[in-house]
């Protein structure tokens, strides 16, 4: 089954519902359809190995998507800020690719051989006067649809491969065909180039929800659009999250306005802080949270907390009832998890291991390895995630497993000591990471960003982290920044926090053999 | 015949098509309107016949129709009037869970 079959479908039974943009003048699915084909002609005649799709978000974007899964050619969207060097070599591997980009792109990449490069303008313009494609798309499930780079943390980033059957089993298992009501729109505002930005085109057509896209995210410019659009759903980061409650909470100089017309918000891409959904949901009662967890190589979400698993929580007295506002819920029907120790060994409940998933949605493939299935022959992919369940079957995720911090010996979780900062009234973020200490192995460093007005020194955290947990959590080092480094998708780059944390806890403890080149 | 994930057929005596979701094990009859469906290439045509009675519940888009027995599982891509069977025995809607939207 190919991915046009969902626009297709979506076409047929309700050919003037808008996908994507305003109410008013939105793409309808027959006319995105339609653009699909003559899309799929243009790819065709450039005779394009590779889509390559390196601007922001657009109308464009699906018309693209659904284009090249008609050519028979993958849909590699890629980041449009990487350094022109590192894009010029990523999209030089793709062979002969067919780049869009936004305006200034011909300069960029004009050292690429055999690839014919277009602004988002002109794609759209040369759709215009193409008839669509009279040839079908192929239905070999096997065909790959998108390539996705995921950010490496050294050298290139590598591909992972998404193959039409990954993505419709997500889709056809995770949403009900039209099962939206007409005046449901959801607001994508996470770049092209991330999962759940694929994901959302594809289960927004199918489920029937139109599309309403933020190309660069501001939480001022989240509000205006969710307000203006009357959108009712949307997917965000923890990180933009807070940022958003900022924007409407009064009690730190929000305008209290609230958000009227959203019902319903999801969060993924990093790790939810208890802190910062308790605070979501008694600034806004009435929209229901989900909290999802998936990663590029499982065609998005495997587990989800469902709405009604976090009033359950929330209202509930039990200690481990309640501390799943924390979890990532609960595996998707159609996919299994297993947590395992380093030897493979699966563990019970209440013991932190790997995460491992299988399911029709999981493909763990890079582009350029031999081996669909890298890790094993019976489908399961290693996610390099830490966590655990517990004894109802919840999953909670603590972070990466190079992530975990060792101390003397004891693994420690940067994550219960983030919530321990943010649960402080004047931390509005915060983020821990290991830094190599030679008496510990490793020790516990810390950066925060204050709320306004807010006057803590780090010594005080410290304290106060302490106070919440025990002494080995103790960060040795608490940095107050005005921000923390994220990337554009919003998570947080730990490595460049623990390269900085590091060399300043390496000073702190030897002022006398100070580096030259620190 | 014998079913692939990913196959499209087509009804031979409506306009009912459907995508193999799961294909089952070995040589499967798969039956729309009470006739054998054929594999879909080029573009749709009209209906060209009638369903047979008993067979004419009608297909609905979207829906998922799942035989345990064999453990074929369609897809209903177009619909129709008729209604899909596994030889003579009819294959009911699956009944499926509605998930949050995390997307």
């Amino acid at each position: 089954m190919n991915i046009v079959l969902l626009a297709d479908m979506a076409a047929g039974a309700a050919p003037d519902r808008v996908a994507v943009g305003t109410r008013h003048r939105g793409l309808t699915n027959a006319v995105l359809l339609e653009r699909a084909g003559r899309a799929a002609a243009l790819i065709v005649e450039t005779g394009a190995s590779h889509v390559v799709y390196a601007a922001e978000a657009s109308p464009h974007l699906p018309v693209a998507l659904f284009g090249a899964a008609w050519a028979g050619v993958p849909f590699a969207p890629v980041n449009y800020r990487l350094a022109d060097a590192a894009l010029v070599r990523l999209i030089g591997r793709l062979g002969r690719a067919l780049v869009i980009g936004d305006a200034g792109t011909e300069a960029r990449f004009g050292p690429i051989d055999a690839a014919t490069v277009l602004t988002v303008e002109q794609f759209a313009a040369a759709v215009d006067t193409r008839s669509p494609t009279a040839a079908p798309w192929s239905d070999d499930p096997e065909g790959v649809a998108v390539l996705l780079h995921t950010s490496g943390t050294s050298g290139d980033p590598k591909a992972a491969v998404l193959r039409h059957r990954h993505l419709t089993s997500y889709v056809l298992g995770s949403v009900e065909f039209l099962g939206a009501a007409e005046d449901e729109a959801a607001l994508v505002s996470v770049p092209p180039y991330h999962i759940a930005g694929v994901a959302a085109i594809l289960t927004g057509v199918y489920g029937g929800r139109r599309l309403v896209q933020l190309p660069s995210f501001s939480p001022a410019g989240w509000v205006e659009l969710a307000r203006s659009e009357q959108v009712t759903h949307a997917m965000t980061v923890p990180t933009m999250l807070t940022r958003i409650l900022d924007v409407i909470d009064p009690a730190v100089g929000g305008d209290g306005a609230g958000l009227a017309s959203v019902r319903h918000l999801s969060s993924g891409g990093g790790r939810m802080p208890v802190p910062v959904i308790e605070r979501a949901l008694g600034l806004l009662p009435d929209v229901d949270f989900v909290n999802a967890y998936g990663l590029t190589e499982t065609s998005s979400s495997i587990a989800v907390l469902t709405p009604q698993d976090h009033r359950h929580a929330l209202g509930s007295d039990d200690p481990v009832v309640r501390a799943r506002l924390g979890s990532v819920g609960r595996p998707l029907p159609t996919v299994e998890i297993s947590v395992r120790d380093s030897s493979g060994n699966e563990l019970g409940p209440g013991h932190r291991g790997e995460v491992w998933v299988r399911g029709e949605q999981v493909s763990g493939e890079y582009a350029g390895s031999t081996s669909s299935r890298p890790d094993d022959g019976e489908g399961w992919f290693r996610t390099r995630d830490e966590g655990w369940f517990d004894e109802g079957g919840y999953l909670y995720v603590e972070g990466r497993l190079d992530e975990v911090i060792v101390r003397g010996g004891e693994n420690i979780s940067p994550g219960e000591i983030e919530d321990a900062l943010l649960a402080h009234p004047g931390v509005a973020q915060a983020a821990v990471v290991g830094v190599r200490d030679d008496e510990w192995g490793e020790v516990v460093a810390a950066a925060v960003v204050l709320r306004s007005g807010a006057r803590v020194t780090g010594g005080e955290l410290a304290d106060w982290v302490v106070a919440q947990l025990r002494s080995s959590r103790r960060p040795v080092l608490v940095e107050i920044r005005s921000e923390l480094p994220v990337n554009d998708t919003g998570k947080l780059v730990k490595r460049v926090l623990r390269d900085e944390l590091g060399a300043r806890h390496h000073r702190r403890r030897s002022p006398t053999e100070e580096t030259p080149w620190n | 015949m014998e079913l692939r994930a990913g196959m499209r057929l087509r009804s031979a005596v409506d306009t009912t098509e459907v995508v193999v979701v799961r294909p089952g094990s070995g040589d499967v009859d798969v039956r729309c309107g009470g006739a054998p469906m054929v594999t879909a290439t080029g573009p749709a045509g009209d209906s060209v016949g009638e369903p047979a009675a008993g067979f004419d519940a009608g297909t609905q888009i979207g829906k998922r129709y799942e035989d345990v027995e064999s453990g074929v599982e369609l897809l209903c891509s177009k619909p129709g009037p008729g209604s899909l069977s596994i030889g003579e025995r009819s294959v009911p809607v699956k009944e499926t869970k509605a998930l949050p939207s995390s997307d």
